[in-house]
């Protein structure tokens, strides 16, 4: 894949996305069965060998290429389809994780945290007799359990870090999302070699934090796509005195709400994922997009779930129905990788600093 | 589904300098007491002298080709302008529908004398069209026009009342929507026609309508068989819904349907400034800063989904859906910025007061008419419904 070419906006690159994103509905729709348990290791190495796990990381350190664009419609497709993979966690943070530290990028997932270091059970890094010693705990790691290695970004002697381990260095505390997905907690003792233990540049730790945000941008942009779908769907089928619950007004309104809420998000996803891979994650015109992206969708997922359950009724509520395969994951992802409240603090804050007036900072570098 | 947001279209480079320049073009008028920031300015803020300085500067007409006096420009310089005169609370009344829209409309439908006559004013900032579209039994109900058109010798007579007419009192050009044919079987929309009225004419009354504000803004006008002659007819007799309604795209998706009560969230982040800068890290300046930025991210957000209506429309598509989305979220968007003020900086609003009391009064009397004007949000909800197969 050509980076150059794929991430301009235009005509043939937009074909191209088009075509990514009906092959990755080709991989991942109608995956739902969960009777496996909560990984789907059959869909995550059909993705492995299609090269989309790695999309957007480097051919040279051993990632698929290509661009952010790209990966942008590979993680919406995961959104959308409630995919049971750790794909954004892969291929946005961890794969670009270990490319930043120079380290060998293997198959199967690969995951990135940020390690809190305060406290009893904050994680240390210490040497030890020619290698390193890694303790701690890392709480709600996503696909920790599954995870063919971990990166934990962290200080070491004032600068920060990448420790690289995998699942023989680490116990694993099983936890869950409300959507179900695997939020473990690792405990990790492990000794490890000089190699897995490596200086990355400054601003990573700030550039993780935006790409965890944006991946879950990216994720319910596409779950809110599939609940709107599901809606307008039940909304023509389901009758009620008599005729389709569409018919009626009062339900237009709150499925045209729905879809207002839908395409605003679509719109933030755009939009930040464009800036960023235009300036870079470090510029300050990214780092207020993928804030207010994170805000937005945060309240997208919110009203989009409650609207969605309402048109569905009851049957939506129920275990069986798919809807909630999308609502559960609208509840879970708003709040992780930064609540709304947290990203919409830091804008805040950015607004009332200084003395510039507050236009100039939400249009940015424009 | 993917075709209810058109793709995002990032702002040509070329346009930082234009911004620069209206910033700096406003902080002169700021400087020299020629702008008071106001809330809903696009309604409010009638400022002939102010039309004709952005004239002056090639900033009124971007679109008009040259040939008749407007600077060829794309849309998106233009979009620019007036982002950027919006948030600054800039007085754009005047000239606002004239360059807005009916610029757009006389280009596509008008005759050679009509663009020559009108679009080169239009331009300098020295026509100021009002809009005869509402009756007082015609609201969001627009095909129920009873104004009549009837033929006579050389042209057409009008005889009606039109409503809710802004600015109709100073304006040298209405466009009225009248009737020249009965409907078509039960398709009302056939045999509605555009006609262009200059002002002042003596079949022409015009009344005010006071705001609750007790300002006026809105008329009603009344059509005392005033003779238009057929060169003034605007477009096909028969064609006028169709010509209303193309248009509908760039009313409803622009950044006046999410910025008219920015003069509010400026004068607030002035005077939360003042209130926390001796307060330090609390948690009310934590509150202040969470609820700032939800408001924030919101408004970033809308302007990408505009840009994006913006991008489609200047490349020639019709993104009808994501227009009427910009407008019902924007306008619902405008009214919540009074309630964050309200509720970060306790002040009471006051109409005779100056600073954030007085935007925050403007704002308050003003929101009743943001998610009613232009097709109200249960008409635009209507819209999105249709596109989406449920009705």
């Amino acid at each position: 894949m050509d980076a150059a070419t794929a991430g301009k906006p235009g005509q043939e690159a937009d074909g191209e996305l088009r075509l990514l994103a009906e092959t990755c509905d080709g991989l991942m729709r109608d995956r739902g069965d969960e009777s496996a348990g909560p990984w789907d290791e059959a869909l995550w190495r059909e993705l492995e060998q299609a090269g989309l796990t790695l999309i957007s990381v480097g051919e040279t350190a051993g990632g698929s290429g290509g661009s952010l664009a790209q990966a942008a419609v590979v993680i919406r497709a995961a959104g959308r389809h409630a995919a049971r993979v750790p794909l954004a966690e892969t291929c946005l943070l961890g794969g670009w994780l270990l490319a930043e530290a120079g380290a060998t990028i293997p198959t199967g997932p690969v995951v990135a945290v940020a390690a809190e270091t305060g406290g009893a059970d904050g994680f240390t890094v210490a040497r030890a007799a020619g290698c390193w010693r890694a303790r701690g705990r890392l709480p709600r790691v996503g696909w920790g359990g599954v995870a063919e290695r971990v990166v934990a970004l962290t200080n070491v002697d004032g600068a920060e870090t990448a420790v690289i381990f995998g699942p023989g260095d680490f116990a694993v505390e099983p936890g869950r999302n409300v959507a179900g997905e695997p939020r473990d907690r690792l405990i990790v003792d492990a000794a490890l070699d000089q190699a897995a233990v490596a200086p990355v540049g400054r601003g990573t730790g700030a550039e993780l934090r935006r790409r965890a945000a944006l991946g879950r941008v990216l994720l319910i942009a596409g779950a809110l796509d599939q609940a709107l779908e599901l809606t307008i769907r039940y909304a023509g089928q389901r009758e009620q005195f008599g005729r389709p619950l569409g018919r009626f007004q009062a339900v237009q309104h709150q499925i045209a709400e729905l879809a207002a809420e839908t395409a605003a998000v679509r719109a933030a996803a755009d939009a930040a994922l464009g800036q960023c891979a235009e300036d870079g994650f470090a510029d300050p015109g990214s780092s207020f997009a993928v804030a207010a992206a994170k805000v937005q969708a945060g309240r997208g997922a919110t009203v989009g779930a409650r609207i969605a359950h309402q048109v569905h009724g009851a049957l939506g509520f129920t275990e069986e129905h798919r809807l909630r395969l999308s609502t559960t994951r609208l509840w879970a992802w708003r709040d992780e990788a930064g609540s709304p409240a947290d990203w919409a603090a830091e804008l805040g804050r950015r607004l009332l600093a200084g003395d510039a007036a507050p236009w100039p900072v939400i249009t940015g570098g424009d | 589904m993917t075709a209810l947001v058109p793709p995002a279209a990032p702002l040509p480079g070329r346009t930082r300098e234009l911004r620069r320049q209206v910033r700096a073009f406003i902080a002169d008028e700021l400087a020299a007491d020629r702008l008071a920031p106001r809330c809903d300015s696009w309604h409010v803020g009638w400022d002939e002298a102010f039309s004709r300085r952005l004239g002056a500067r090639g900033w009124l007409g971007m679109t008009i080709p040259v040939a008749y006096g407007g600077h060829g420009r794309s849309a998106l310089d233009r979009y620019v302008v007036t982002e950027e005169l919006l948030a600054a609370g800039a007085p754009v009344a005047a000239h606002w529908i004239a360059d807005r829209q009916t610029a757009p409309s006389l280009l596509r439908y008008g005759t050679e004398e009509q663009k020559r006559r009108y679009l080169p004013a239009i331009a300098r900032g020295e026509c100021y069209v009002a809009l005869g579209l509402s009756e007082p039994d015609a609201g969001s109900d627009l095909a129920g026009v009873r104004t009549r058109a009837v033929q006579v010798p050389g042209g057409w007579e009008l005889t009606g009342t039109k409503v809710w007419t802004t600015g109709g009192h100073n304006a040298t050009v209405i466009i009225v929507l009248a009737r020249s044919a009965p409907p078509d079987g039960r398709n009302r929309r056939a045999g509605l026609s555009q006609f262009i009225v200059t002002m002042p004419d003596p079949a022409v009354r015009v009344r005010p309508i006071r705001l609750l504000s007790g300002e006026h803004h809105f008329n009603e006008v009344v059509l005392d068989s005033v003779f238009v002659p057929d060169t003034m007819v605007l477009g096909a007799p028969g064609d006028g819904w169709r010509q209303v309604t193309a248009e509908l795209a760039f009313e409803r998706s622009g950044p006046e349907r999410f910025l008219s009560t920015f003069p509010l969230l400026d004068a607030l982040v002035t005077e939360l400034r003042r209130r926390l800068a001796d307060a330090g890290e609390t948690a009310e300046a934590d509150q202040a800063a969470t609820r700032l930025g939800e408001t924030a991210a919101r408004i970033w957000t809308l302007r990408q989904l505009s840009l994006a209506v913006a991008g489609a429309l200047a490349r020639g598509e019709a993104p009808e859906v994501a227009a009427a989305l910009v407008k019902d979220l924007g306008t619902r968007l405008e009214s919540e910025i009074i309630e964050v003020a309200r509720q970060l900086a306790p002040v009471e609003a006051d109409p005779t007061a100056s600073g954030l009391p007085g935007v925050l009064a403007e704002a308050v009397m003003n929101a009743p008419g943001f998610t009613l004007r232009g097709g109200t949000n249960e008409i635009l909800r209507g819209v999105v419904a249709r596109a989406l197969g449920l009705r």
